[in-house]
């Protein structure tokens, strides 16, 4: 079967930001001050743009957003937005509840299945604990829980030095560092 | 028909470090069910529980009912019978056993 | 059996450092109860009645001999000298202190043990066949798959945060003993008619609350997708499983709820895109791990085996034991040896230290080293030399471990009920040690007879899939008992039906008892209890019982 190779995203640099956001990589747009447009509220242009999946089409339409982000709920699917990745530089992901691992999927599916290569951000109960997973699963900024500090992130983030799975991050599977060992 | 009397009910919990089932006594967390104190006021019990737990005590706090048989609390329901014993089918171990 | 090499040491190590510290900051204050319990559970630490209790995880249900005696080792050292195998071929200690359990997983780590993936809702520990690798119906060792299944599913990133947990069992022969239609996911490994190998997936089987028998989703998966297509499956499940109410969050409810067709075609449109990308361990990882699962250096003996034959003919207690609890191995001159962790009167499942340590020589001395748990709660030495057999027997018998029981109505299953699970409704283990006093008498003539009770709806104990299933339920703070006939959870599986109105502790002994009864003078020649039922279905129980 296809055994594709496993995209490696360069060395990943930390940009840590105020509001406790912890980015995983460097990236251009990631100084950008984001703003969401909650859905009761009027939609207006600007630099930095999130809308709410529901009001993501009213918000390509506009010529006045520069950069546009868009908020996934869980159970809200991600594959809807494929034909617009390109307009896309920020999928927040949200997690109400550590428990609710739905866009665990979503993150997968955005990185590996859709190639989405601009910024994903968990936000909500983020907490030390689901670190780990999250970044294996593709998500590349954090906005961290205001109990975890960027020490807390870091050492949850390094813990582990070898991974069982291929997933949405560059990391090598043991199977795969077993070939070469 | 008239309402039975409600039982007395007094709080148990599990230690926190050692996972031990332990009974307020009024002033401290007590191993021993014959020490436990009767709650008076349930507003207070609820508070004192979640005092208790920030504290690192305990945890799993809750209140159950108890009949008093020779001044001796005894749980009404058989699972605080359990716990406040040990296993029915190892009498070796557990309070029941001494320990 | 597997050996963990660099990398698997250092992704368990990394696991035992990150609980200290987790541990280190709940007893800190840094982790609020509430934060702390899902980690404590993701690392195998319940909180039950009586003090902490903690499941250690035994990768489909083998351990060698050397494990076992680390087990053995933590019940002193951690525990009362004690612990409890389990119907997930796992084995819990019960009497465990929150500051001590960084030190037993460490003590575990050292021989390659862990307690992940036995709690929380993640892929749970990857159960099998017990008698796998020794047992000539098998088309393949199902083992190197369940550890490709092991390392795929441990700390999955997508997967820890599932709906609810999720149980993975795997067969390779067609006698069922891992329940697989009762799994949310069951695989079956056979040869189809162009003589591939390939599994036969089925999916949504379940007991609990809503019991349910698993359905196939896919009637030949080439082995080269296995891991690709079970990833489907979990995605699909992630993304739509039901989180709002825990008793509809299993997987079944979802095959359920949109249909077995409707659910097959998301899995097969989730499997056509993960295909693209994902990336199946190549040959020579399923090939290293096999490598560790070749059969041992059977000798060449010639049967029969004049030794064992007298032995049988002469000593009539030897020839029954060998009768249940021996069973054909795929080598000439071996057998397979189920020990019997239900001698009547004891705890069903419970093994002390020692008898831990000696079953642990045993294993040396003649079987290879190797020990197998199975889900019903008793051991396995897979592979002893018939001429060894009686050596072995009277060896077992100086530790209390020698009850020829295997299948017959005193080899229950029972879970551990209100006397330790915080979960309980009622009793199992006094009910079962009950059960199997009185009907140990007739046990023989009463012939294959399995008895499952589970201390409550949770249904650990699998009393959906007992010939007889008992449920402890709570009647107005009183212990109370249902009955239910007709289970089984091999490959013939069926789900148990309710008889009647419950019974309390005493009752429900002697119901089991009249239905047994009943059941020996209305059943035709070798019939088992299960056969009967099926041909007279419940009227004449119930008549036994309530008439
Ligand atoms: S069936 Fe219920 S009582 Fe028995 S072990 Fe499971 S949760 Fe506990």
């Amino acid at each position: 079967m296809a055994n594709p190779s496993i995209e490696r995203r360069g060395a990943e640099e930390k940009l840590h930001l105020a509001n406790n956001s912890y980015h995983l990589r460097f990236r251009s747009d990631a100084k950008l001050g984001w703003a969401y447009v909650p859905d009761d509220a009027q939609m207006t242009g600007g630099d930095a743009i999130t809308v709410s999946l529901s009001r993501f089409q009213e918000a390509l339409t506009r010529n006045d957003i520069t950069h546009l982000g868009v908020r996934i709920l869980p159970g809200e699917d991600v594959r809807l937005l494929q034909p617009y990745l390109a307009r896309i530089s920020l999928v927040e992901l949200a997690f109400p509840t550590f428990r609710d691992g739905r866009n665990y999927s979503s993150a997968r599916i955005l990185r590996e299945q859709l190639s989405y290569t601009g910024e994903i951000r968990a936000i909500g109960q983020v907490l030390a604990d689901q670190l780990f997973f999250m970044v294996r699963c593709g998500i590349d900024a954090l906005d961290l829980d205001p109990s975890v500090t960027h020490a807390a992130a870091d050492a949850a983030l390094s813990r582990f030095k070898y991974v069982y799975q291929a997933a949405g991050d560059a990391r090598r599977p043991v199977w795969d560092a077993r070939l070469s060992s | 028909m008239t309402k039975p009397e409600p039982l007395p009910r007094i709080l148990n919990a599990n230690d926190l470090a050692t996972g031990d089932v332990v009974y307020w006594s009024g002033s401290k967390w007590t191993r021993h069910i014959a020490e436990a104190e009767m709650i008076a006021d349930n507003d207070a019990a609820d508070a004192l529980g979640k005092t208790e737990m920030a504290a690192r005590r305990v945890v799993d706090v809750y209140p159950f009912e108890v009949n008093f048989e020779n001044g001796v609390p005894v749980p009404a329901r058989y699972r605080e019978r359990v716990r406040s014993l040990g296993p029915s089918v190892r009498l070796d171990l557990g309070k029941q056993a001494g320990e | 059996m597997y050996k963990y090499d660099d990398f698997d040491h250092a992704i368990v190590n990394a696991r035992v450092d990150e609980f200290r510290d987790q541990v280190a900051r709940r007893v800190a204050g840094e982790l609020s109860e509430d934060a702390f319990k899902p980690l404590r559970l993701m690392n195998g630490l319940y909180l039950q009645l009586h003090a902490y209790m903690l499941r250690v995880a035994i990768p489909y249900g083998t351990l060698s001999a050397d494990q076992l005696r680390m087990l053995a080792h933590i019940a002193r050292s951690y525990d009362k000298n004690y612990a409890h195998f389990t119907t997930r071929q796992n084995i819990q200690y019960n009497w465990i202190k929150l500051a001590e359990a960084p030190d037993l997983l460490a003590d575990l780590a050292r021989v390659e043990m862990q307690a992940i993936q036995t709690s929380g809702n993640c892929i749970r520990n990857i159960t099998t066949d017990q008698f796998a690798g020794a047992t000539a119906e098998e088309v393949a060792d199902p083992r190197p798959y369940a550890e490709l299944l092991r390392q795929y599913s441990t700390f999955h990133p997508e997967f820890s945060f599932l709906p609810r947990k999720f149980k993975i069992a795997l067969t390779a022969a067609p006698h069922d003993r891992a329940a697989i239609k009762l799994h949310d996911i069951g695989l079956e490994l056979y040869k189809n008619a162009t003589g591939d190998i390939g599994w036969r997936v089925f999916v949504g089987g379940g007991m609990g609350r809503t019991p349910i028998i698993g359905k196939v989703l896919r009637e030949f998966l080439p082995q080269a997708y296995f891991l690709g297509y079970i990833e489907a499956i979990m995605r699909v499940y992630n993304r739509y499983g039901r989180r709002d109410n825990i008793y509809k969050a299993r997987i079944k409810i979802l095959v359920h709820e949109l249909g077995l067709e409707e659910f097959h075609r998301q899995v097969d449109a989730e499997w056509a895109d993960i295909q693209k990308t994902f990336a199946e361990p190549p040959a020579v990882e399923l090939e290293r791990i096999s490598a560790f699962f070749v059969n041992p250096t059977f000798e060449t003996i010639a049967t029969p085996v004049a030794i064992y034959d007298d032995a049988r003919k002469t000593n009539p207690a030897f020839d029954h034991w060998v009768e249940r609890n021996v069973c054909a191995h795929k080598q000439q001159g071996y057998s397979i040896v189920t020990i019997s962790l239900k001698a009547v009167g004891e705890i069903p499942g419970d093994a002390s230290a020692d008898q831990m340590d000696t079953i642990a020589a045993l294993a040396d001395q003649y079987s290879f080293s190797d020990v197998r748990v199975t889900h019903e709660q008793n051991l396995v030495l897979p592979h002893v030399r018939q001429i060894d057999l009686f050596a072995l027997w009277e060896k077992l018998k100086d530790i209390g471990l020698a009850s020829d029981n295997v299948g017959l109505a005193s080899d229950i299953i029972a879970c551990p009920g209100m006397d330790y699970c915080s979960l309980a409704n009622a009793r199992s283990i006094p009910i079962a040690q009950d059960i199997a006093k009185r009907l140990a008498p007739i046990e023989r003539s009463t012939g294959e007879l399995k008895i499952k009770i589970s201390g409550c709806i949770n249904a650990c104990g699998h009393h959906h899939a007992g010939h007889i299933g008992i449920l402890g339920v709570d009647k107005k703070g009183e212990e109370n008992y249902q009955l239910s006939l007709g289970g089984s959870a091999a490959e013939d599986t069926t789900l148990s039906t309710i008889l009647g109105p419950g019974f309390d502790a005493d009752g429900v002994v002697n119901a089991v008892e009249k239905i047994v009864a009943c059941f020996n003078t209305i059943k035709r020649d070798n019939e088992r209890f299960l056969d009967t039922y099926r041909r007279v279905g419940t009227a004449p129980f119930k008549e036994a019982v309530y008439g």
